[in-house]
């Protein structure tokens, strides 16, 4: 059972809570189960045991059951507290297992964690795209880290909600499209390890799995060059390609990966036509573009639907990028199409 | 594709013949079952004559207790239903294995487990609790109706036209393929543009007004129609739960609607409340659905309590232990449900003081939850307890819901749930909770109160094996999913990798064989007690030595419930009528102020049914139509002022004398 024997430092911790937890509940689950069983053969009616039908109130009883539940709620709120914080997936690791803190509290040794490596995540129909922004190269379906090197996950989605899980490393996260969830975990066992959705997302949501490696600095490298001499390009022509749904898509590697897709990704600006929602939010944080605004406004045809099979539907409208640089008047959002 | 001319989407909005799923097996083969079967049951009906009796009797009755007992009938129905995707669920995941796609493709697959969550919950669930709810609360507060009787009879039929919209999903078109929830953007019109979502929108549009209005007219019931000498804290404990439930349904209900209705705006005339692009947030969306959907988990498990804490203290023949307590209790949890919804969604990056809140808040029900188990434990203490089938059902529920408390408040530590979120371990807690809990609160409340609705005992042989494969079946079925969540297999999935798991779904699968015997037992216990009736007759209205008001008139109760509205002086009323020697009144009877039976309700929600059908199909005339049509017969019935008469005291002396009758022979 991964979850109660993970390998990753994080997961390590979440399952001692989950322990931690279960122990203190069955302080009181199983003398509750015990007197029930115990009370239902007692008092029988055939048993003609002590019987006293005017009995209904007691209270030292009642304090005793409302007071010992609130007590051991009252440990686990602390554990919560506590557990919620220091495992909480925003929160960079203050250490790479027990035994290697990055504080010695006692002695107060400082031992400064590794730089920790950078993996943007987009959950796409119906696969996964790992790019490594420090080594330019990205992977399908396939995350390797090294082992005992914090890692910090990045994660956006390109249509649909999805969740990043790798039970042997950390908790899940979900996936959004438009927005960035983190994940800082780390791998403290070598090995190959599952990892899949956890939030349904679609017809091939059941393919949606790839494998998580936790291998040694050195392998770590040698995959990383064999992506830049063996991978395939990633612009953001590449992307649009990519982002059309598709199931069981095998494992592969990319370099030239375009530095700024991440950003892109997540701005939904993938494709030029569009406006970046970061610029939309500036704008309309400055009061918005007003009446004439509206013109920005265009639709594209095959957002979406027919691509997914679907029946054709009316087209869906999004903003167009306007006063780039090269396009100061944004004429290019009415003309511009999608790479098919 | 065949082309169609031009004129046809005029008329037939988006419907087209190959929308009918003629290609799928399964489905032309449950249809030509179906359609038979109805047939059968038409003719059936129209040979022994009895439309008239069903329509005059039944489905334009304003009697709280035939409403009562025919949302049960709804219940039951729905739950073959919801339990053949359960089965179909079940041995897909058996079977898809080593490369093996199983029998259902996702298309399908993705319906199944989305109608499955839906149907139990909607329309298996609301019915057999509001059902209980509207037959026992007006007995047990010595009322004769509720205080909206045409109400009552209209959310029923409301309630069914949701079922009908969901059921007709089957044959013409196809269900949502989301996720019972319908978490956009998946459900929006970019990602779901089939009618699949649309059916969802309006089964649940329809359904959600019945169970809006029903709330309503419980809580004004409850607060305004009590006997006599009730006072609040004199009620009997099920009227309690009912109250809260009601209130949570009357706050939590249009919330649902609300939410529903901007989906539709998305889907329908392309606005972006819910859609990636153009400031939509998905994330709002999945907030205010578990604001709605959270109270929910209560209103169906408040019943509950309500029901075992009615059955601990008749089949343990004493007064329940901490009745104060008990109430504290149940009104603590209605407040707490509210500030908890988070909890379903911690993995979405709130930040950790946000999800400490949630978890924490989620714990703490765990404590009046936890007093109600002692207060129940207590009541067996020093008790004279007779093992009747709702007796069972109570021990049976004591000793498996506290599994579901303790998985429930394991998910509810943020860290813990990071792991735990969305995997089987989620899907054994919930079902474990809801069977558990509600389910089994529903077949005690059944078993013990039928003989009040129907005049005779249910028969125990069939009843003990139902239980028996009930109980045995959840376990065999429930307990591999915990294991396979701590494996960390998450839900929804269709086919599997890896062959060490399968073991574990093949046990599932026989344990939800067990609970099929288990409901088809419980099929039979009804037709053989029907059959059995004369010997299972009860004469004295009192079968099971009851003490609220609802064991004191007779069983079935007469249209009127009482003859003279009972004075209530003290806890569990009818065990202290009992002890006084309480003479029933045999003279001096007036006549009773009754409502009149009305077609009404039948006819506004079959035309809100069918306005819903349009919207799905784009059929905008029908719609048009159809709206206006339930508009007018809203405004229509209400110039109709023949809508009450009165029962005769000679009638009233009639059916107390044919009482006393009974009374004599028992």
């Amino acid at each position: 059972m991964v979850l109660l024997s993970p390998s990753g430092d994080v997961a390590l911790q979440q399952r001692n809570i989950l322990f931690a937890s279960t122990a203190l509940m069955l302080i009181i689950i199983i003398p509750v189960m015990a007197l029930t069983v115990f009370f239902a053969w007692r008092y029988r009616a055939s048993a003609r045991a002590t019987y006293d039908p005017d009995w209904h109130h007691s209270l030292p009883l009642e304090v005793v059951i409302w007071s010992v539940p609130l007590l051991i709620i009252i440990v686990i709120g602390a554990i919560t507290w506590m557990g919620t914080h220091l495992l909480d997936p925003y929160r960079p690791l203050g250490r790479i297992s027990a035994a290697k803190p990055a504080l010695v509290v006692k002695t107060g040794d400082v031992a400064p964690l590794p730089k920790p490596l950078v993996i943007q995540v987009v959950a796409l129909d119906w696969k996964w795209l790992f790019m490594y922004p420090e080594q330019g190269i990205a992977s399908l379906n396939e995350v390797v880290a090294p082992v005992d090197r914090p890692i910090e996950f990045r994660i956006t989605a390109s249509s649909v909600m999805n969740s990043l899980f790798i039970p042997a490393l950390a908790g899940q996260i979900y996936a959004m499209p438009g927005m960035q969830t983190k994940l800082n975990a780390v791998i403290n066992h070598a090995g190959d390890y599952e990892g899949f959705s956890a939030n349904y997302s679609g017809a091939g949501f059941s393919d949606m799995r790839f494998r998580f490696h936790g291998v040694d600095s050195q392998r770590f490298e040698d995959w990383t060059r064999a992506a830049r001499e063996k991978g395939g390009p990633l612009q953001r022509e590449d992307y649009l390609t990519l982002e059309k749904p598709s199931e069981r898509e095998p494992i592969r590697q990319f370099r030239d990966v375009a530095p700024d897709l991440f950003e892109a990704v997540l701005n939904r600006c993938v494709d030029r036509a569009r406006m970046c929602t970061r610029d939309m939010m500036a704008m309309d944080a400055k009061g918005g573009g007003g009446k004439e605004g509206i013109a920005t406004v265009m639709t594209l045809g095959d957002d979406g639907n027919q691509r997914r099979g679907g029946q054709p539907l009316p087209p869906r409208p999004f903003v167009t990028a306007i006063c780039t640089p090269t396009d100061v008047y944004g004429t290019a959002g009415a003309t511009a199409r999608l790479a098919d | 594709m065949t082309s169609y001319p031009d004129w046809w989407k005029l008329v037939f909005g988006r419907f087209t013949l190959e929308a009918l799923p003629l290609h799928e097996p399964i489905l032309v083969v449950t249809f030509i079952v179906v359609a038979l079967g109805g047939i059968a049951l038409l003719a059936l009906v129209t040979w022994l004559k009895a439309w008239g009796y069903l329509w005059h009797e039944w489905f334009t009755s304003v009697d709280h207790k035939k409403i009562g007992i025919m949302y049960m009938i709804l219940g039951v129905v729905m739950l073959l239903r919801g339990f053949a995707d359960a089965l179909m669920m079940r041995g897909q995941q058996a079977i898809a294995f080593a490369g093996s796609d199983g029998y259902l493709p996702p298309h399908h697959y993705d319906q199944i487990f989305t109608a499955h969550g839906v149907i139990m919950i909607f329309f298996v669930a609301m019915p057999f609790v509001t059902g209980l709810m509207n037959f026992v609360v007006p007995l047990q507060i010595g009322a004769r109706d509720v205080s909206f009787p045409f109400l009552n009879n209209f959310s029923f039929w409301m309630t069914v036209g949701g079922a009908v919209l969901v059921m007709t999903s089957l044959f013409v078109g196809e269900f949502a393929r989301t996720g019972w929830l319908a978490y956009p953007p998946l459900s929006g019109a970019a990602y779901s543009p089939g009618v699949g979502v649309d059916y969802y929108l309006w089964g649940l549009q329809v359904a959600g007004i019945g169970t809006t209005l029903s709330g309503v007219n419980l809580v004004a019931t409850i607060v305004k129609m009590r006997a006599p000498g009730m006072d609040l804290m004199k009620m009997p404990v099920f009227t309690w739960t009912a109250l809260c439930t009601n209130i949570l349904i009357v706050a939590t209900f249009p919330i649902l609607a609300a939410t529903l209705a901007l989906l539709a705006l998305d889907r329908y005339v392309g606005m972006n409340f819910f859609t990636n692009d153009l400031g939509g947030n998905p994330m709002m969306y999945v907030n205010l659905i578990w604001i709605w959907g959270h109270p929910e988990v209560y209103i169906l498990i408040l019943p509950a309590f309500g029901i075992y804490s009615e059955v601990a203290s008749t089949f343990c023949g004493k007064r329940l232990f901490g009745y104060g307590s008990m109430v504290y209790a149940t009104v603590v949890i209605t407040i707490l449900s509210y500030l908890v919804w988070l909890h379903h969604f911690f993995t979405m990056g709130s930040g950790a003081s946000v999800n400490s809140f949630f978890g924490i808040t989620t714990m703490i029900i765990s404590i009046p939850t936890g007093a109600k188990i002692f207060n129940w434990l207590f009541t067996m203490y020093r008790g004279r307890i007779r093992f009747e089938l709702p007796m069972m059902w109570l021990v049976a529920f004591m000793l498996t819901f506290v599994i579901g408390g303790m998985t429930g408040v394991m998910l509810a530590v943020p860290p813990a749930d990071f792991v735990l979120h969305n995997s089987l371990f989620l899907v054994a807690h919930f079902h474990n909770v809801i069977i558990g809990g509600v389910v089994f609160g529903v077949f005690a409340g059944i078993a013990y109160w039928f003989p009040k609705a129907f005049g005779f005992k249910l028969d125990p042989f069939w009843g003990h094996l139902s239980f028996w494969f009930w109980v045995v079946g959840f376990y065999v079925a429930f307990m591999p999913l915990y294991v396979l969540g701590l494996m960390g297999v998450t839900r929804r999935l269709n086919r599997f990798e890896d062959p060490s798991l399968q073991i574990w779904f093949v046990v599932a699968a026989i344990g939800a064989v067990l609970i099929l015997l288990g409901i088809l037992c419980f099929l039979v216990q009804i037709a053989v007690s029907i059959m059995r009736r004369e010997q299972l007759r009860d004469t004295t209205g009192d079968p099971w030595d009851g003490r609220t008001l609802e064991w004191s008139t007779s069983s079935p109760p007469p249209d009127y419930n009482f003859a003279f509205t009972p004075v209530i002086h003290d806890h569990d009323s009818w065990a202290d009528m009992k002890k006084r020697g309480y003479q029933r009144p045999l003279t001096g009877f007036r006549p009773i102020h009754m409502p009149r039976n009305t077609g009404a309700g039948v006819i506004i929600a079959g035309f809100a049914t069918l306005c819903g059908f349009a919207l799905i199909w784009y059929i905008w005339w029908l719609a048009a139509l159809s709206f206006v049509a339930a508009v007018a017969s809203v405004i229509i019935h209400s110039f109709n002022y023949d809508r009450d008469f009165h029962i005769s005291a000679d009638t009233v002396l009639r059916e107390e004398d044919a009482r006393s009758d009974l009374l004599g022979r028992a």
